[in-house]
């Protein structure tokens, strides 16, 4: 119960200042369609540079946990889902919202992400610690096999195509390797003077997730984007809470699914709405009314979109494996704050971790309790014209990277990275592998450079990396989520 | 699904893996290229088989890039290319953000051109982004920009 301690950090003015300003932001950028959380979250690192890293890692929670939410406001009242999170409360939600319940819909959707969300961070308080124990027992082999692992399983999952997964796992690996070698002080792959010091995580973050929406945009030419938004009437919040309450079965099922996927490194919210949605409606007994504006519907998406957000950031605070693409982006705006996940992060950083934990309890309820009050304001503001949304981005990407480190070699890093993650996505690539190899590279070779060493003085490289329960369990479940995922692949073309 | 798209994008990623592994088998210290031959090595190896995969027609992911869309990219790339290697360092951030953020609303911006009305709002909107930009850069985390001929 150590976390109670460190709630006091939270309700301190600056903290409460930035989640209450990190909710309402990560609302407004939630509901904002082509703004995806793991963008808002990748913009907003730059700016906790100059905070502390409790209050820049509560601010970067609270628009996780908002953003995710914030994407139901445009799923329900314009039929545009913030994020693909969002698309399976499209289906009922905006139904519902047609025939005149939009309130209803909205307050349906922000009370059970609330249900949902704090459920997913009690499972973070409490899972955390004893794997963080657990994982005391890694030495470089293991930590080592964990980095493949975090590539592997993100690469194979989170992509279409289980090899290009993995290829662009490799080239965020290669990228990471860019930069003076740590052990020998010797250049590599240093063929700008921009890259002496290798690729900055975080203005690579902000151009491989934001500049190929602002590309995407200017890719759609001059159209009008604006959707004709659907009003809203009132609705007492009593009923909203009662009926949420009174559909059990979407309710735990959209939760316990939630979880259960954010555990998954990896997986991500983007299929827990969907996965919740199907099961929820195998579970009930109305299972004919989904798809018809059903209040379960809305229930079991929002309920799991947001079970998941605690649950991705286990394996991420323990383990140094993201959850979700965010969770990935969320690892940078850690490392920049000199925190290393793992195995000893609740021994030297209990300050900053369980206030930041906290925060997201808090933020769980102040972004219902905002989300149902700015929700028509937000999809208002969720309109603006794809024009000055593509500007305003590349605006905010290069004004971002350059306040890293005040150098214009990060600038120049971002629009070429961001560019050639356009194309590689228009050929069937992620970002998601690319991010995680860029950050767990390093690990990776630290530890592989260690293992090699101690490997060298004991039965060689061969044993040391292949031999030992843990090393082999590990190495399984990276060559199990890999053939998994091949066979999903090649099922599903099957299948076509 | 554009399969000559495909297979340039893959031979030019096949190149490239192709290129880093020699690198990093040819550089020396071997020592300080240890981990970059592994990566290297896997990285080669999916980009060729992505490669033979275009080239025998069956790449399935991806549905490559249309004239249209190259066509509408093509003037905010250029401004963007020109803001981001040139103008920023050149005139300074917030002149030339300025100039590429009204030029990218311009150009981008559905609205009809021949009405005085729409280019006040460009203008307005402009100098909206460029205030906010200079309060929270400039003011409240003070970060020192290259600057141009004006600030």
């Amino acid at each position: 119960m150590e976390f109670i301690y460190y709630f006091g950090e939270v309700f301190t003015p600056v903290s409460m200042l930035l989640l209450i300003g990190g909710t309402i932001g990560g609302l407004i950028l939630g509901a904002t369609p082509g703004l995806s959380p793991t963008m808002a979250v990748a913009l907003l690192i730059p700016f906790t540079f100059h905070l502390t890293a409790v209050h820049g890692l509560i601010l970067l929670g609270a628009a996780y946990t908002s953003t995710v939410a914030g994407g139901a406001v445009s799923a329900i009242l314009l039929k545009i889902p913030g994020a693909p999170a969002n698309i399976a409360t499209t289906l009922d939600g905006h139904t519902m919202a047609q025939k005149g319940d939009g309130a209803k819909a909205l307050q349906l959707s922000f009370i059970s992400s609330l249900i949902g969300g704090v459920f997913g961070v009690i499972l973070l308080i409490f899972l955390t610690p004893v794997l963080a124990q657990w994982a005391l027992a890694f030495g470089p082999s293991h930590l080592f096999w964990l980095a493949i692992l975090g590539v592997t399983v993100i690469g194979s999952l989170d992509s279409n195509s289980v090899v290009k997964g993995l290829l662009s796992g490799c080239i965020g690996m290669w990228l990471a390797t860019i930069g003076f070698d740590d052990m020998l002080g010797v250049k590599r792959f240093v063929f700008h003077p921009s890259l002496g010091g290798g690729v900055n995580i975080i203005p690579a973050l902000i151009g491989l997730f934001a500049i190929p929406q602002v590309i995407t945009m200017f890719a759609k030419g001059r159209f009008d984007t604006s959707v004709e938004q659907i009003k809203v009437k009132k609705h007492p919040i009593g009923a909203a809470i009662k009926e949420v309450l009174s559909r059990k079965i979407a309710l735990v099922v959209g939760t316990i699914t939630g979880s259960i996927i954010g555990l998954i490194p990896g997986v991500g919210g983007q299929i827990a709405g969907l996965v919740a949605y199907d099961q929820a409606r195998k579970f009930s007994p109305e299972r004919a009314k989904f798809g018809t504006g059903h209040s379960e519907g809305i229930i079991a998406a929002e309920a799991a979109n947001n079970a998941m957000v605690g649950p991705s950031l286990v394996p991420l605070l323990t383990l140094s494996i993201p959850g979700s693409p965010t969770a990935a982006v969320l690892l940078g705006g850690l490392l920049i704050h000199g925190i290393f996940p793992g195995t000893d992060l609740f021994e030297n950083h209990p300050d900053v971790v369980w206030p930041f934990i906290n925060s997201m309890l808090i933020g769980q309820v102040l972004m219902c309790i905002f989300g149902i009050y700015i929700a028509s304001f937000a999809a208002r503001v969720s309109q603006v014209p794809q024009s000055v949304m593509a500007a305003t981005v590349l605006g905010l990407a290069v004004f971002g990277s350059y306040a890293v480190q005040q150098s214009m070699g990060d600038v120049y890093v971002m629009a070429v990275l961001g560019c050639m993650m356009y194309f590689l996505e228009r050929f069937g690539f992620t970002a998601a592998p690319l991010v995680l190899g860029l950050i767990l590279g390093p690990i990776a070779e630290s530890n592989f450079v260690q293992g090699s060493m101690i490997a060298n003085a004991q039965n060689g490289a061969f044993t040391y990396f292949f031999t030992g329960g843990l090393n082999m369990l590990l190495i399984a479940v990276a060559v199990v989520s890999i053939a998994y995922s091949a066979w999903s692949e090649l099922s599903t073309r099957e299948d076509a | 699904m554009n399969y000559l798209q495909h297979r340039i994008s893959s031979g030019v990623i096949a190149v490239i893996a192709v290129w880093v592994c020699w690198i990093s088998y040819t550089q020396k210290p071997a020592e300080a290229f240890l981990f970059p031959r592994v990566i290297a090595t896997i990285f080669m190896t999916l980009a060729i088989w992505t490669f033979i995969k275009a080239l025998l027609g069956r790449t399935k992911t991806g549905n490559g890039l249309s004239l249209q869309a190259a066509k509408n990219m093509a003037p905010g790339i250029v401004i963007a290319g020109i803001y981001i290697f040139w103008a920023a360092k050149a005139l300074g951030f917030y002149v030339s953000g300025t100039i590429a953020f009204f030029m990218l609303l311009s150009f981008y911006d559905p609205a009809s051109n021949n009405e005085p009305k729409t280019w006040i709002k460009r203008v307005i909107i402009t100098v909206g982004f460029i205030t906010i930009m200079y309060a929270l850069f400039a003011l409240v985390l003070q970060v020192y920009t290259p600057r141009g001929m004006f600030i």
